[in-house]
C-alpha cells in the first residue's frame, strides 16, 4: 500500500494547472514549427507565426495562452494500493485547481448555468477517477476552454450507418464549425461504448500525444484518413484558408449495444493544454 | 489587401474604406463585452436607462480577459467566439455601434445590420491572449464589476492588430469549406 498525502496531491494539482496554462506541449509546438513551415498562404503563415511568438510570450511572463483557461478537466487512475491521507482525493484536487487558477491569475470560467453567476474560484473540478492495478496515481489534467467545447457533439448512429456514417458526421461536424473553435483543431473521437462513455472517451483521447500512432493499426488509418478528409476543407488555421484545418484526429473506441452505433466529437482548439503528474 | 491605422471612435468613412481582408490597427479606446455583458446592455436598453459607454463610433471587443498579474494592465486577452454576441448586436450597430472584434462566424442578421448602419466585423487571432495583451495599454472596468471576467472594460489600445472578417459592403472573408 502506498500512502499520498491530500496536501502533496494539492501541490502538485496546483502547478500542473499554471504550467498546462503557460507551456503548450512539445508535440503541439512542434506541429505549429512544421505547419508555419508548410504552409504558402500567406495568411496561414502569419497566423502560424503570431501563435509561436504567443507561445514564447506565455512561457516567458505572468501571462496565459488562452485568456479562456478553462474548466478544469482531470482523468485520474488511482491505482487499488494507493491511500490518500489527510484528506479525501476529489477534495485534494479540487483544492489544487482551485489554488493554482487564483495563484496563476488564470481566469474563472466556470458558471451556474441559470443565473449565470461565476462560481468565483473556477469549481468544481470536472474529475473521472478510474480504479486500476497497482500503487501509482496518476492524474492529467486538461484546461478545455469553450470555444471549442461549444463546437463538439454527441450523436447516436444507426449500425447501417457504419464507417461512412461516421466519417461524414466527422467532416461535417468540422466543416460547420469552421473557425469557430480556433483550428487548426484536434478531433477526439469515441466511437463505441454508450452515450457518455462515447463522449468521455472522445475527451480522453485528446490527452494523447499528437505523434501517438494508435496501437490498432486498423484504427491508425482511419485517424489518418479522417485527417486528410478534415484538411482537405481547406478552412485553415483560424478559418482563413490553408492546408491546416486539424493537426490530429484521435480515435478511442470502446464495444457498444447491438441496436446502436455511438459517436462522439470532441473538438480541441489549437491552444492544446493538458499536463500530467505520476506519483 | 490594404492596411490601416484608425482611431476610436470611429466615423461612417472610416468603416466605408474597410474590405474584406485588409489589415486594421486600432488605438484608441475599446469596450469589452461578451455573453453576459450584452444581456445587460440590452436590458438596459430595454428599461430606457443610459448604457454604461456611448456606442456612437465605438468598438466592442468579445473578450474576457484573464485576471490581471502584479505588473500588468490586463492578463491574456484574445478574442472569443462572436455567433453568441448574434442576438445583441444588429440593435446595437442600429444605435451606433461601429463595429465588433472577436472570431468565429456572425449570422445574417449580423451582415445585413453590418450594411444597413454601416458597420464592421474584425478578427482577432484566437488563442494569442499573452501576445494581444502587448498592445493593451491600460484597461478599467467601467459597468457590472460583479460579472468578473465578464464586466465591461474601457481597454486603451495602441496598434491593435485586426483583420476586416466582414465589411459593410457584404464581403466576407472565412474560406467555405471545400465539401468535395
Amino acid at each position: 500500500m502506498k500512502t499520498i498525502s491530500a496536501s502533496d496531491i494539492t501541490d502538485a494539482v496546483a502547478a500542473m494547472c499554471i504550467t498546462a496554462n503557460h507551456e503548450l506541449p512539445a508535440d503541439v509546438q512542434t506541429a505549429f514549427e512544421t505547419c508555419h513551415a508548410a504552409e504558402e498562404a500567406p495568411a496561414a503563415k502569419e497566423i502560424f507565426r503570431q501563435l509561436l511568438e504567443n507561445s514564447a510570450l506565455s512561457r516567458e511572463t505572468n501571462l496565459p495562452l488562452c485568456q479562456d483557461t478553462g474548466l478544469g478537466v482531470f482523468f485520474v487512475e488511482v491505482g487499488e494500493d494507493v491511500q490518500v491521507t489527510g484528506g479525501s482525493l476529489r477534495q485534494a484536487i479540487n483544492d489544487g485547481m482551485i489554488k493554482g487558477y487564483k495563484d496563476g491569475y488564470l481566469r474563472k470560467s466556470s458558471c451556474d448555468p441559470f443565473t449565470r453567476k461565476n462560481t468565483g474560484d473556477n469549481s468544481p473540478a470536472i474529475i473521472h477517477f478510474d480504479i486500476v492495478p497497482g500503487d501509482a496515481l496518476k492524474i492529467c489534467m486538461m484546461a478545455k476552454g469553450g470555444g471549442s467545447e461549444n463546437m463538439s457533439r454527441v450523436t447516436m448512429l444507426a449500425p447501417a450507418q457504419g464507417w461512412k456514417g461516421i466519417k461524414d458526421f466527422v467532416v461535417n461536424r468540422v466543416a460547420e464549425a469552421g473557425p469557430n473553435p480556433c483550428p487548426p483543431t484536434i478531433v477526439g473521437i469515441g466511437i463505441g461504448g454508450n452515450f457518455e462513455l462515447a463522449a468521455v472517451n472522445s475527451k480522453k483521447a485528446l490527452m494523447r500525444a499528437l505523434d501517438d500512432r494508435h496501437p490498432d493499426p486498423g484504427i491508425a488509418e482511419l485517424e489518418d484518413e479522417l485527417l486528410d478528409a478534415i484538411n482537405a476543407l481547406g478552412i485553415g488555421p483560424m478559418g482563413l484558408g490553408g492546408r491546416t484545418t486539424s493537426l490530429g484526429v484521435k480515435i478511442m473506441v470502446a464495444p457498444c449495444h447491438l441496436a446502436s452505433l455511438p459517436l462522439a466529437v470532441n473538438i480541441q482548439c489549437h491552444s492544446a493544454r493538458h499536463k500530467e503528474v505520476i506519483f | 489587401m490594404a492596411e490601416y491605422h484608425l482611431t476610436t471612435p470611429l466615423a461612417d468613412a472610416d468603416v466605408d474604406q474597410l474590405k474584406t481582408g485588409d489589415v486594421v490597427f486600432i488605438s484608441g479606446h475599446i469596450y469589452t463585452a461578451r455573453d453576459a455583458a450584452h444581456k445587460r446592455l440590452v436590458e438596459a436598453l430595454d428599461a430606457g436607462d443610459a448604457l454604461p459607454f456611448d456606442l456612437k463610433g465605438a468598438l466592442i471587443y468579445y473578450v474576457g480577459p484573464s485576471p490581471a498579474p502584479p505588473g500588468r494592465p490586463i492578463g491574456s486577452a484574445g478574442p472569443t467566439t462572436s455567433y453568441r454576441m448574434d442576438t445583441y448586436a444588429p440593435r446595437l450597430h442600429s444605435l451606433g455601434l461601429k463595429g465588433s472584434i472577436g472570431k468565429g462566424k456572425r449570422n445574417d442578421a449580423v451582415k445585413a445590420a453590418l450594411k444597413e448602419y454601416k458597420a464592421v466585423y474584425l478578427g482577432a487571432t484566437g488563442g494569442a491572449g499573452a501576445l494581444l495583451s502587448q498592445r493593451i495599454a491600460d484597461a478599467r472596468v467601467i459597468a457590472y464589476e460583479d460579472l468578473g471576467p465578464e464586466a465591461i472594460r474601457e481597454l486603451t489600445v495602441k496598434n491593435f492588430p485586426l483583420l476586416v472578417i466582414n465589411d459593410c459592403h457584404g464581403g466576407e472573408l472565412y474560406v467555405k469549406p471545400n465539401l468535395g
